[in-house]
């Protein structure tokens, strides 16, 4: 699906989770046999249009998700292109072993949702806040895993997890008015990361809407002579290996950034490649240090993480200079 | 109103006879099994009613398995895989050397069942509390599709103490599946200990059809009462659902309502008694 530009502001305006439910619309246009399913969060996903005027396309099985991707899996063996979704920790956790067994172990496909991911959700505690998803959904075999930078990478993302063999859990990060990472149309494949800023000292792999951080951190960086490059590393399963190869050749120090724990999640995945390879940097691991805060607004956990900008160039300053006196 | 039909005595007694069989083939995988040990009673209570809904209504063949128009059958409480593996065996589509291959290493067939569409396995389960869901979605998606294929599930009654059980239970109804015929195996034992010791899960029928389902408490070792379960049409729109009253180990005298037999191994003086006792409703 291409990046319509005159829409990329108005997503950006309402965010992932509304341009999610405006993208089934679309969705449904090419594909006729799409079912989006819910666990009664039609308005939290943007899909109160979608459930009014396309019920046939449309099922809600009530706050019950391991029934929810067991439905989804019923669906999917009739060949339809389902859709899931609910809030991130109910569309993960509570329906892990859904998940594992009909999607992963008897690999029927369905494309999962995860709304409002990370921190976004601070404010509701940690019941809601999202920081374990990736962690856990990354063992198990033959699914993939997005995380898209904007709203409009959400749009390409549900496509192509739509037409891949896998089964997809696409995690959506950020609130309203985020920040436009990708302003025209570009090309998106799964697996296949995106260079957003291009420096020659360290290199930063993230994805999500934190790489809205990451690209003020790394232009401050390039102010004090740290040239930093910007990866989006959307999809953190399959993992980019022939990207991470470059990059060990490249830069002095590799950085990752998620709003995730760094157990298990992006630096995780970036750290099970760079081992492998012979004489490869070191890398600085910035997420969420596996511990829970206090609840708070998106900006004051951002802040209380140290995955701010602020936060994110200081970290990268200091790992830099600390590898200049070795 | 009810349309009844009677299940002629010719089927009735070819029924009989391929349960039996069934019997006799879940205790030689058990027996080959050797020391990995197998699921005996629950397995040999729903020897009838997989019986009955494989010879009449549910109808597969190695021609059809494929086909878009043929009904669909999942087996929730998957450690009752030796019955399924006994019927598909019966049907052709398992060889008699496949079945002695029985939870070795690298087979086909373990100690529960994984999807495999060319062997008539259609779904993998094991994990209990997840096919009735599945079934659910299948038996929308027939709807959505104005398809009339029927969706066929088998519950334990253990089972049903998993949450997600409830949930399908209660999902079923909003969609008005008709389509969706449900056996809950009840034996009352599981794992460990009868229903009562473990976690009490009485009337069913009751908290069934408050559900909003088409409940019938039947005999679960009656051919005619599971074959009028499943072609009786209520024409109300509910989903379907049996609590058939089994017995674990239904069939061998020692087996019988002795959960020492849940899953365990089956010795050679064993197994020749049992077939011993199965070889005489054949005479």
């Amino acid at each position: 699906m291409k990046l319509d530009n005159s829409k990329v502001k108005l997503y950006s305006q309402i965010g992932t989770r509304a341009t999610f439910g405006l993208a089934c619309i679309e969705l449904l246009k090419k594909y006729e046999n799409l079912m989006v399913c819910t666990a009664d969060v039609s308005t939290s996903a943007g899909l109160d249009r979608f459930r009014k005027k396309y019920p046939n396309n449309y099922i809600d099985v009530g706050i019950a998700e391991q029934n929810l991707i067991g439905v989804a899996t019923g669906l999917s063996e009739l060949n339809f292109k389902v859709i899931t979704t609910t809030f991130s920790p109910f569309q993960a956790l509570r329906c892990l072993e859904q998940i594992k067994v009909n999607l992963g172990y008897m690999q029927n496909k369905v494309v999962m949702v995860g709304l409002a991911s990370g921190l976004v959700l601070g404010s509701l505690g940690f019941t809601h806040a999202s920081i374990e998803d990736v962690g856990a959904l990354r063992s198990i075999p033959n699914l993939n895993l997005i995380c898209p930078s904007d709203s409009g990478e959400v749009v390409k993302a549900l496509d192509k997890a739509l037409e891949n063999k896998n089964s997809t859990y696409i995690r959506l990060t950020g609130g309203s008015n985020n920040t436009i990472i990708n302003q025209d149309d570009y090309d998106f494949e799964i697996g296949k990361s995106i260079e957003l800023k291009k420096g020659h000292k360290v290199c930063i792999i993230s994805n999500g809407q934190i790489l809205s951080e990451c690209l003020a951190a790394a232009n401050k960086l390039d102010e004090i002579n740290i040239s930093t490059s910007v990866i989006n590393m959307h999809t953190i399963k399959p993992i980019d290996e022939k990207k991470i190869f470059e990059i060990s050749k490249k830069y002095k120090l590799v950085v990752s950034v998620e709003e995730h724990n760094v157990i298990g999640g992006l630096g995780s995945a970036v750290a099970e490649q760079l081992i492998k390879i012979e004489n490869s940097p070191p890398q600085a691991l910035i997420g969420i240090q596996d511990y829970y805060e206090k609840g708070g607004n998106y900006f004051y956990l951002k802040n209380k993480y140290s995955i701010s900008s602020e936060k994110i160039f200081e970290k990268i300053k200091n790992s830099y200079e600390c590898l200049r006196k070795i | 109103m009810e349309e009844f039909m009677q299940i002629d005595l010719d089927t009735k007694k070819r029924v009989k006879l391929v349960a039996n069989t069934v019997r006799k083939k879940i205790l030689l995988m058990a027996f080959s099994a050797g020391q990995s040990s197998a699921h005996i009673g629950g397995a040999l209570s729903s020897a009838d009613i997989i019986s009955t809904l494989y010879e009449t209504v549910f109808k597969i063949n190695k021609k059809n398995i494929h086909d878009e128009e043929k009904d669909r059958f999942i087996l929730s409480k998957g450690h009752g895989c030796l019955t399924y593996y006994a019927i598909l065996n019966h049907l052709g589509f398992i060889t008699d050397d496949e079945l002695l291959t029985f939870e070795k290493d690298g087979s086909i067939l373990l100690g529960h069942p994984v999807k495999n569409r060319d062997k008539g396995i259609e779904f993998s389960n094991g994990s209990l509390g997840m096919g009735l869901s599945i079934g659910v979605g299948l038996a929308i998606g027939y709807k959505r599709l104005n398809k009339k294929n029927n969706v066929y599930v088998i519950l334990g009654d253990g089972e049903c103490n998993e949450g997600s059980v409830w949930e399908s239970f209660m999902c079923a109804n909003k969609f008005n599946l008709d389509n969706l015929f449900v056996f809950i195996d009840n034996n009352k034992f599981q794992q460990t200990g009868s229903n009562d010791e473990i976690l009490i899960n009485n009337n069913l029928n009751d908290k069934l059809s408050a559900f909003g389902w088409n409940a019938k408490k039947i005999n679960g070792h009656s051919i005619e009462e599971i074959y009028d379960f499943l072609v009786t049409n209520k024409n109300n729109q509910k989903p379907n659902i049996a609590i058939c009253e089994t017995i674990k180990g239904k069939g061998v005298s020692f087996i019988e309502n002795n959960n020492d037999w849940h899953h365990t191994v089956l010795t050679k003086k064993n197994y020749d008694i049992a077939i011993n006792e199965l070889n005489k409703n054949e005479a």
